[in-house]
């Protein structure tokens, strides 16, 4: 089954989210579709899968036009979509959410689960998906979650496929997996459309590439003779560095020191085990490691949210193991969230609010008991030019800004009070290009500042590149460390590591 | 969803709760409940014409009530040693029977109680109560939080009065339906096309209905008696299994609203885990965007379900007139569907659950009747409060957080 957009205009507002789009998808072939978030990718996709009318423009199935209603349309139409989040219900089981919306049912209307298990597993066999059809959705991984959505997809006897930034959630080893069940769809004549902003992802799995720019289309052709440089300057718009200039920096004393961390879950459960390591001034010391290995919990006993760890703790010769936050904060440690919307700032209070929101009782900003907003708007304008935040005024909303701005305000709030150490977990997560470049520009100059960085990260490129000490976390401990200044590690060195066979990582070394 | 999972508690630290509440009980029954020797406690199984007659229940009060408090206590001990997540509601549950049977025991020494005429009423009382909860649940399960169902019980009793003295029974108690539906329908646009807060448009049908109901009753029935003068469905009872002892009388002699509840429960539940409409309802109600992704009409959906609660709770509403007494009084619905949500909380949203909640509350509610007749020391008021103060520690302290759906509260709007 062949697919065309012509023309297709979409606006919101006077936002124009897609700008006369015209596109081919065929069968039997990966359709990338690159851009930056934003750039009208997700809602080209929701205007094929019905969510959205288009303003302007035509659909053709096969040559046809085509009028989609909603979402049953696009369905029944044989185009079916797997969400950038997941569209499962998490307290159904995964035949239930398969079944959704085309259930085989008996007499009385009476759910035909048996049938939808069989169904299940014929499918799940079909293409080495291996899904447990009674499983809960919200006790299973991500990974399996995904293939869950493959299964509802396959199904609906779906012959497009549309793939929403697929691999933002899953492991590297789950990337590789997708990557087989994809070539796998595509082998049995399905067409794949492959959303994302990710380049090397785009010349491994797709045919043919379009990349969008603020909902227009910048480029086109075949990625494996596109450079990664040339596809990036489509994307953003301009030629990108892909390394980070780094000088030698002067090490110094220790400014962060952990000492036997441990920590037990309610349930008993044993998340950090034995955590050593110190963090030196001068230096960005990366942990690389899958997600859900224990980082978010170091993380938050470092800044003081979680209180019953047992260890100490130095903050340079300050013992902060019984610190609560704002102690350790006052101390010299700043603290980039890894989750921006629930940590990191408060959506609907403005820029200025969410500035001095964990500096306002300084005497600078406050008189007596109330806050002076005239000197917290300067203080926060100040910043906000400091940080490149790029914004109109400081009186908006912090929900108004992109997520590349709304970064740098985290950023700009953080570094601004000239910390000693900064906590930097995932801090480029769902920004943009230029964002990721400046963001990291700051976090070397804190280093070069006699500083230390600790940096928390699930991109492995992002820990290489910025990092001058590696530590791999797994299953709750460090299990690895790798210098990273002269003699560089392999890439497949720390995978390893990062998939738990410390064996080999030691027999090396 | 299954039945056994409504009683699926969590593991940690709640089995000690338990076992000291049930110490506690055990305490209570030794020390306050205790009878001299020699008073004998008699209970009424069945009345002289029934048709398999029992004989009366004779209890020694004395020696009942300290084996009571023994067994008590050990269920206690033993569950605040090594209480298993299975068993705290098995033994709270069982503690809980033994502590009313003791009470029972202790408040009718030296006299006697008709325990099935209890027991029947509990039934009954339960009736508005289950229904009630079950419109709340009809409606929660596709996310719209439902406070009006006290408005739509007062709105179903006044029409099925009003109506009932007009066109009889039958026509008094459709009426209430298509009346209660009516107020669903007026919930449903203001929360799901206006997106109003769900609390306050719940709230202002309860003051809506409360305010015109009152007014007509006060202005106009008083003036015609006679369009407040509705006939009563009497009972049925069904060959046979009436003559059952004791289950008879409480379940297959009782009028067609005690069935109608009972039937529309089973349905209930059949319709929303066992058939495809269900599966979608509850889709809705949890997940409304991926529903939606499904080509499920998740607007119509939530429309359907809370038309329906309200005919639901129009029926339960009709039971105070047409089932009850006959006639319309202001506010005779005495918070009753305020306790229907509570039931509906306390049976975690599943239509047997809610049954099961509502009869507790019946039970109270009869209990606190039969004990006014009884003359025990204890006002009846406080009695009455007993079984709610449990259910309070119960739902706060060993049930904890029941979950609610997934996106109750919030209106849908797609982006």
């Amino acid at each position: 089954m062949d697919i065309e957009l012509k023309g297709i205009t979409k606006r919101f507002g006077s936002v124009i989210a897609n700008d006369q789009i015209n596109l081919q998808i065929k069968a039997g072939e990966v359709l990338g579709l690159l851009g930056e978030n934003g750039a009208g990718k997700s809602t080209l996709m929701n205007i094929l899968s019905g969510l959205y009318a288009p303003d302007e423009g035509k659909l053709l199935i096969d040559g046809i036009e085509v009028n989609f209603r909603g979402p049953g349309d696009s369905i029944s139409a044989g185009i079916g979509m797997v969400h950038q989040h997941f569209m499962l219900v998490p307290i159904f089981s995964v035949a239930e959410n398969v079944i959704l919306g085309v259930e085989p049912v008996k007499t009385a209307d009476y759910l035909d689960l048996s049938k939808a298990r069989t169904l299940v597993n014929k499918i799940s066999s079909e293409y080495g998906l291996s899904v447990p059809p009674d499983a809960i959705i919200e006790d299973l991984p991500v990974g399996i979650q995904q293939k869950v959505e493959i299964i509802k997809v396959l199904f609906r006897e779906a012959n497009v496929i549309i793939f929403d930034e697929p691999t933002a959630v899953l492991t590297p080893s789950e990337v590789e997996d997708f990557f087989s069940i994809v070539r796998a769809l595509k082998a049995s004549g399905k067409a794949i459309v492959f959303i994302t902003h990710k380049l090397h992802e785009i010349k491994e799995i797709a045919d043919r590439v379009t990349v969008l720019r603020h909902g227009r289309i910048t480029g086109e052709g075949n990625p494996k003779r596109l450079t990664k440089e040339k596809l990036a300057e489509m994307m953003v718009g301009r030629q990108v560095a892909f390394t980070v200039n780094k000088i030698k920096s002067k090490i110094g004393q220790p400014v962060l020191k952990l000492k036997n961390i441990e920590l037990h879950t309610k349930d008993n459960e044993r998340v950090l085990k034995n955590i050593n390591f110190s963090i030196k001034a001068g230096e960005i010391v990366g942990i690389a490691g899958i997600q859900g290995n224990g980082q978010t919990e170091l993380i938050e006993v470092i800044t003081g949210l979680r209180k019953n760890y047992t260890g100490e703790m130095f903050l340079g010769e300050l013992d902060i193991t019984r610190a609560n936050a704002r102690q350790r904060h006052v101390a010299g440690m700043a603290h980039i969230p890894e989750d921006r919307h629930k940590f990191g700032m408060v959506e609907n209070f403005s820029i200025t609010e969410n500035i001095i929101i964990n500096n306002y009782y300084e005497k600078r900003l406050s008189d007596f008991i109330t806050i002076n907003w005239i000197k917290a708007r300067s203080a926060a304008a100040l910043l906000c030019e400091e940080f490149d935040v790029r914004t109109p005024s400081v009186d908006l909303n912090g929900k108004s800004l992109s997520g590349g701005n709304q970064q740098k305000m985290v950023v700009a709030r953080e570094l601004g009070r000239k910390p000693k150490i900064v906590i930097a977990a995932q801090p480029t997560r769902g920004v943009d290009v230029g964002s990721i470049e400046y963001i990291h520009s700051r976090l070397v100059q804190s280093r070069d500042d006699g500083n230390g960085v600790l940096l928390i990260s699930s991109e492995l490129d992002e820990i290489i590149s910025l990092s001058d000490r590696i530590l791999v976390m797994y299953d709750g401990s460090i299990v690895a460390e790798f210098d990273n200044t002269d003699a560089k590690p392999k890439r497949n060195q720390i995978g390893l590591a990062m998939a738990g066979s410390t064996e080999e990582i030691y027999n090396e070394h | 969803m299954r039945i056994s999972d409504i009683f699926n508690l969590k593991k940690i630290n709640r089995s000690q709760t338990s076992g000291i509440i049930l110490l506690i009980l055990s305490a209570l029954v030794l020390f306050f409940l205790n009878v001299p020797d020699g008073s004998y406690a008699t209970f009424k199984l069945s009345r002289p014409n029934d048709a398999l007659p029992l004989k009366d229940l004779v209890l020694s009060g004395g020696p009942f009530n300290t084996v009571a408090s023994m067994i008590l206590a050990f269920i206690g001990v033993r569950q605040f040693l090594k209480g298993g997540g299975r068993w705290i509601a098995l033994s709270l549950g069982f503690g809980f029977l033994i502590t009313i049977a003791a009470f029972l025991v202790w408040a009718t020494a030296d006299k006697s109680l008709n325990l099935t005429g209890m027991l029947q009423a509990t039934v009954v009382r339960a009736v508005p109560i289950a229904l009630g909860a079950l419109a709340g649940l009809l409606s929660e399960r596709v996310a719209v939080i439902n406070i009006a169902i006290e408005g739509m019980l007062l709105a179903g009793a006044f029409t099925g009065a009003l109506a009932g003295s007009l066109f009889g029974g039958w026509g008094g108690m459709i009426s209430a339906i298509i009346i209660g539906g009516s107020f669903g329908f007026i919930l449903a646009t203001l929360v799901i096309t206006f997106r109003m807060d769900q609390i306050i448009a719940g709230v202002v049908i309860n003051l809506l209905v409360l305010g015109l109901t009152s007014y007509v009753s006060s202005q106009v029935f008083s003036e015609y008696r006679n369009l407040n003068n509705a006939p009563v469905f009497r009972a049925i009872k069904i060959p046979v299994l009436s003559d059952i002892p004791i289950i008879g009388p409480v379940i297959f002699s009782q009028n067609i609203f005690v069935y109608g509840a009972l039937i529309l429960v089973a349905i209930t539940t059949y319709y929303l885990f066992y058939t495809r409409n269900g599966l979608r309802a509850r889709a809705v109600g949890e997940h409304p965007k991926a529903a939606d992704t499904l080509g499920i009409n998740v607007i119509r959906t939530r429309y359907f379900h809370v038309v329906l609660a309200g005919a639901v709770a129009g029926f339960g509403g009709a039971w105070f007139t047409l089932g009850s007494v006959g006639r319309f009084d202001e506010g005779m619905t005495g918070g009753r569907g305020f306790i229907g949500l509570a039931a509906m909380i306390f049976g975690r949203w599943h239509p047997v659950g809610a049954l099961s909640a509502a009869l507790v509350f019946g039970f109270a509610d009869s209990l606190q009747q039969k004990l006014a007749l009884l003359n025990t020391p204890i006002p009846s008021e406080f009695l009455a409060m007993a079984p709610y103060l449990a259910t309070i520690v119960v739902v706060a302290g060993i049930i904890g957080h029941a979950r609610p759906p997934g996106a109750i509260g919030k209106p849908y709007q797609k982006e």
